[in-house]
Order: structure tokens, then sequence, then C-alpha cells
């Protein structure tokens, strides 16, 4: 089980898609290629943009499909974050 | 180029603002003014700062004439004359700022953007859940910017907040390639207004060919997201590109408010044969008095982004011709 802390790159607010993608590209592929649940913890992260939720986890689903899903855990999300994760998640399955 | 400053020019009366643009002349940008009091929304400096940067980048000369009106200091203190480096003639005394504003900015790149976001929150003196969606728009249409126009200045930003009606008022304005070009490749656009309003429906994005489709760092929902914002603060908004201008007019307080993913099924106003803006304009108002329940819009857009998706593909399948 891998876990990082998106405060430590964001900051409060994320909104940064080259940081996302950054995380994604840097953190959650090899993570998942290597068979380990990753854990998003979002704890101090106030707000999101639905941009940034998108270019984190967007292409994940796309690339391995909606059962990434069950190895992704997201930790410490406000209702907002959780809201625009659901957004982001519903409309990718929606699309594969 | 010559552009009148107005005595009153706010996103509702907007139009003949822009209609009187006179864009016969390349080489000379001339800007007049009212001679008694102008009052603009922060938008018009934006666009005149966008402007002026575009055009003195292309050789252009910048004719500003000494504006005479009482609020000519605003233009002042809004940073206007500092960012396009002319002499704004007026001698002022620097204070410490009390006003609730953010300057006129030109963010050219990410850390930019981060850094404006960071510094303009103690600018406008609110409540931190007033300022979340005020962030969350300008971190959206600032990296559209980035993203999709091309534009050589990046994106140039002002917002002011107004205490009497309780209301921000924002403008993001660039001078890049503008939204047909934009969407150009995958959806063909066949004018102006008709690319507005594909880059407002849920699932378009400029950067897939894929109807309804996902790029890995686009899904087509930013503008969406914005304009069911100012719809549910019943407020203005505003997208001005190549010809044409969409404005979502104000949602009248006893009609229930619900998002729409077609932009043309909604409250609007639009003119297709304006003068030929290179690049796009975005204004916004955002009324504070009721806060807007971010949670609830959010679960309002998830059902309206999938449904107008699932549309949006409806509509391109083909049925078979039986004969």
């Amino acid at each position: 089980m891998r876990e990082i802390k998106i405060f430590n790159t964001t900051g409060s607010f994320a909104e940064n898609k080259d940081k996302a993608r950054e995380i994604r590209i840097n953190f959650i592929i090899p993570s998942l290629e290597k068979k380990e649940k990753v854990i998003l913890d979002f704890e101090g992260v106030d707000s999101a943009t639905q941009s940034f939720i998108h270019a984190l986890i967007s292409d994940v689903i796309k690339q391995k499909g909606a059962g990434a899903l069950n190895n992704i855990f997201f930790k410490n999300c406000n209702e907002i974050i959780r809201k625009l994760i659901e957004i982001v998640t519903v409309y990718m399955q929606d699309s594969v | 180029m010559k552009i009148h400053l107005m005595n009153s020019v706010w996103i509702g009366n907007i139009d003949p603002f822009i209609r009187s643009f006179d864009i016969s002349n390349e080489h000379i940008l001339e800007i007049t003014s009212h001679k008694k009091w102008v009052s603009v929304h922060p938008v018009v400096l934006c666009m005149i700062s966008a402007l002026g940067l575009f055009m003195r980048e292309h050789g252009a000369k910048i004719n500003f004439e000494k504006m005479e009106a009482t609020s000519k200091h605003y233009f002042h203190r809004m940073g206007l004359f500092n960012l396009l480096n002319l002499d704004s003639e007026m001698k002022i005394t620097p204070h410490e700022s009390a006003g609730r504003f953010i300057p006129i900015q030109q963010i050219k790149n990410s850390e930019d953007l981060e850094g404006f976001i960071k510094e303009m929150i103690p600018l406008l003196h609110l409540e931190p859940n007033k300022v979340e969606p005020i962030k969350y728009i300008i971190s959206e249409l600032v990296r559209n910017v980035f993203e999709h126009s091309s534009s050589t200045n990046g994106a140039i930003v002002c917002a002011q907040y107004y205490k009497k009606s309780n209301t921000i008022r924002l403008g993001v304005v660039d001078t890049g390639v503008g939204i047909k070009d934009t969407l150009q490749i995958f959806y063909h656009p066949r004018d102006d207004l008709r690319a507005i309003a594909l880059a407002l429906t849920p699932g378009v994005t400029g950067t897939t060919r894929k109807l309804g489709g996902v790029s890995e760092m686009n899904a087509g929902a930013g503008l969406f997201f914005i304009k069911s914002l100012a719809k549910t603060s019943r407020d203005f908004f505003m997208i001005y590109s190549g010809k044409a201008m969409y404005k979502l007019l104000k949602n009248p307080k006893n009609k229930q408010i619900k998002l729409i993913a077609d932009p043309l099924e909604d409250h609007y106003s639009s003119d297709n044969k304006l003068p030929y803006w290179k690049g796009t304009v975005v204004a916004i108002d955002l009324c504070l008095n009721e806060t807007i329940n971010f949670k609830e819009l959010l679960t309002s857009i998830r059902k309206v982004y999938s449904e107008g998706k699932k549309k949006l593909i409806k509509e391109r399948y083909r049925k078979p011709k039986f004969i």
C-alpha cells in the first residue's frame, strides 16, 4: 500500500493539472503496475477543480479500466472533493 | 482600431460597446472615453489591456486619449496604464489599498497562476467560503487560455467586488486563436456562435476526436461548470469570441433553477455579427448574497453532464435508411 499526500504537491487548492499529471504518472500508475494499492490523501486540501481531479485519475481509468478504482483509496476528502471525484469517476466509466 | 469607453459598460449592456469597435486600422489602437464618468465591468479593462498588448506586439501604436472623467483614477488604480506602459498623466499618491479588487494581471504560465490565486484572496477581503467559487472560476478559465488559446500574451485577468450589490465581477481575456479555431479540427463549427455553444456543452473539448469523450487532461466540463455557477447565482455570464457573443441572462428570482446541458436552450441572448475579436473574452458576475451550495451544485452538474453527453452522442447516431 503506497500513500501520497496531495497537499504536499498542491497546497490547499488543488488546481494545477500539470501537478495532477505528475502524481498520476510518477506515483499512481507505477504503483498500480506493481500491483500495489494506492492511497490519495487529501488532508489539508480544502478544494480542487474538476480539471485537477480529471487530470489526476481519468487516464488511470481509461488505461486500466474501472477495476483500477478497486485499488485506489481516496482519504480525508471533504464533501466537495468527494463530489468532484464521483463526477469524474462516473463520466469516465460512461466513456470507457 | 478604435475603442470608445462609454459612460457605462456592464455585462447586461455590453452589446453597444462591442458593436462600436472600429477594427478597420490594424496599425493604431485609439482609445477614447466618455468625458464625465466612465463606469465599466472589469472585463472591459481586460479587453483593452489584452488588445493593447497584442497590437503593440504586432507593431501598432497605442493612442490613449487623456481621460477627463472623474472616475479616471479607477483605471489608473486597476493598473491599466501601467500594464500598457502608458503615462496616465495622473498624479496619485500611493496608499495601502483598502478596496476589494484584483488589479489587471497578465498571467502567462502555471506558476504565475498559482501565485496569483494565492495573492488574490486577501485582496478581496472575503470570507473563505465566498472565495471558493472565484478561485475555481479563475483557475479553470486561465488554464483554458494556456491549453487552448495559443496566446503569446497569456491571460489577462481582473476582478472587482461591489459592496452594494455584494457581487464579484470578473473578466478573463486572451488574444489567441479563439474558440472556433480550437474546435475546428474535431467539430467543424459552422460559425463562431455555434463554436461557443459547443464549448459550453458538457463533453465537448477541442482535444479529442471522440464525441462526448475525454482526453488525458480535458473532459469538456470547465465552461459548463462556470456557466452553471452563474446560473445558480442568477447572474450574467458572457463569452465573446470571433464575431459572436453568447450571454447567459439573469435567471428571474421567481423561476426555479434548472441546469441545462444545451446552452442554446438556456435563457440567453446572442449576436453573431460583431466586430471580430481575435481570441476569447469571458466575463461573469457572481452575487454572494446566498452562498452557492457547491455540493448541491456539483450533484446537479453531475446529472446534467452525464445526460448532456449521452444526448450529444445520440445526436451523432445515424439511423439505417430503409427504402
